[in-house]
């Protein structure tokens, strides 16, 4: 675990458990395996789930096109309406959902940052159905924290990280955060 | 938000939020499977007293698609024939455990009323002269549409709106004049003098009869139809005299600043309030408004009814 150098968290403050370094080479190897594990790019459709999923499959897209010198198809699912807890919520606006051409005979990679219950990516499956039908689903995550509720289980996994019920994980990214890192804190799921 | 019964209920962020949420839904038109789960087990009964295909169809539908289960009523039909009063009929519905009314009503203040008698969440599609709000979600989602093919960021401030026509008789318009205050679009009303509604010198408006001084001062010019009923009642001396003053005719379609965008509410009486050459002009959005009302009702049900806090406790 390497602290960022200037000035030392206080004990509550973030555990940083990954930096830039770690989660490139994170998923420039996811980038790789789901090329191996597909044998190529053809048929590929990365669809992140917002908010953070969006960016990493972005750069996976990127990640994967570099690698096989041909573009890949990047799009976006939002999954708010299919949520199992949308009601107990206040409303909240769903995110963009754009997907890119058909989806059908497909292999989708869903894209997201951290797994945890597994009802996001379950809500995603259920929200695929409505949208056609992929050859094959499979799910890339930055970290796989664990604590699952549903029977759902990552094919490409960048880190596994054991943290408490009451610890939240949180992938910051550049795009959004200006830093790229994993943090650990004190206090509420995520 | 627990009732949609007047335009000034919204505020800017909720209005931004059902238009934005609008753009979304306008997609799922596009999908193999029209349907989102998100008000799955939720019942909205559309009750209307009042004649009405658009409005009521495009709410069905946008139920239907947010997966909650659809009822239609009429007043044809319905106990309301056979004399039970308005009151009597919400609260039986409602009874039976609705989550939500979609109410047409011809008397103005109706919708108001029946929300303080039911525990349902209502929405007010059209009382009488007063209100219709989503028909001025719907045109204000046009509206910026609109404005966004034309490059702008499709904010309203700035923009100058004019609403042509028989305002006395529009629920349209006053929705569209309290909705414009929260948005911030000036609105320019333009009708004949006994068509103007009284108290208008306090919608804070500015109001004319002289529909040629504001043609190129204004982005958006929506028509009202001319209730053609009206016309016995002495509101303006014949149909060529009012098309001729305040019509959209081919020449005042000339003079219209370039890329004004054209509304009008339906059904349209062409050659009266719009001519045939305005109604299919490359810049008319009457198509783009039916095509916006669906989604912006789904957007509207799913802001009243996606979470179980506008619901009664």
């Amino acid at each position: 675990m390497a602290d960022p150098a200037p000035d030392t968290p206080i004990p509550d403050s973030p555990r940083y458990v990954a930096e830039e370094a770690e989660l490139s080479r994170s998923l420039s190897r996811i980038a790789h395996e789901i090329l191996e594990a597909n044998r190529g790019s053809q048929d590929l459709v990365l669809l992140g789930i917002p908010t953070r999923g969006v960016f990493l499959a972005r750069r996976l897209g990127e990640l994967i096109a570099g690698i096989e010198g041909r573009p890949v198809r990047v799009g976006e699912l939002d999954i708010t309406m299919y949520r199992d807890d949308l009601r107990n919520n206040p409303t909240r606006n769903p995110a963009r959902t754009a997907i890119p051409g058909r989806i059908d005979d497909a292999v989708v990679v869903l894209v997201d940052d951290v797994l945890y219950s597994g009802r996001t990516i379950g809500a995603a499956i259920d929200a695929l159905r409505d949208l056609g039908r992929p050859r094959a689903v499979r799910l890339a995550v930055l970290v796989d924290r664990g604590h699952r509720e549903l029977p759902i289980a990552a094919d490409h996994v960048g880190r596994t990280i054991q943290a408490a019920g009451d610890e939240r994980v949180q992938v910051l990214l550049n795009e959004l955060d200006g830093r790229d890192a994993v943090t650990i804190s004190r206090g509420g799921n995520r | 938000m627990r009732h949609l019964l007047s335009a000034a209920d919204l505020d800017l962020a909720q209005a931004t939020s059902i238009l934005d949420l609008a753009e979304e839904m306008q997609q799922v038109q596009s999908r193999p499977v029209k349907k989102l789960p998100a008000l799955r087990g939720r019942t909205i009964v559309n009750i209307f007293f009042e004649d009405s295909t658009r409005t009521r169809t495009s709410f069905e539908i946008a139920g239907k698609w947010l997966s909650a289960d659809t009822i239609n009523v009429s007043a044809k039909g319905s106990s309301v024939s056979k004399g039970e009063s308005l009151r009597d009929t919400m609260l039986t519905l409602d009874a039976m455990g609705v989550d939500a009314f979609v109410i047409r009503h011809s008397s103005s203040g109706a919708a108001a009323q029946a929300a303080g008698w039911v525990k349902a969440q209502v929405v007010n599609a059209g009382d009488g002269q007063h209100e219709h709000p989503t028909q001025a979600l719907l045109d204000a989602y046009s509206m910026r549409q609109h404005f966004r093919t034309l490059g702008d960021p499709g904010e309203f401030a700035g923009k100058r709106i004019a609403i042509v026509g028989d305002l006395l008789h529009s629920r349209v318009v006053r929705s569209n004049v309290l909705l414009q205050r929260t948005l911030g679009g000036e609105v320019v009303l333009v009708a004949p003098p006994t068509l103007l509604p009284t108290g208008i010198d306090s919608w804070g408006c500015e109001v004319t009869s002289d529909f040629d001084a504001v043609l190129d001062s204004c982005d958006i010019v929506m028509m009202l139809r001319v209730q053609r009923e009206r016309m016995a009642g002495g509101f303006f001396p014949t149909e060529r005299e009012y098309t001729e003053r305040y019509g959209l005719t081919e020449e005042r379609l000339a003079a219209l600043k370039p890329g004004a965008g054209i509304c009008h509410p339906g059904p349209m009486n062409r050659g009266v309030e719009i001519s045939s050459a305005a109604a299919d002009a490359a810049n008319s959005l009457v198509l783009e408004q039916v095509a916006a009302g669906v989604a912006i009702r789904m957007s509207v049900l799913y802001h009243l009814l996606g979470s179980d806090e506008g619901a009664m406790k």
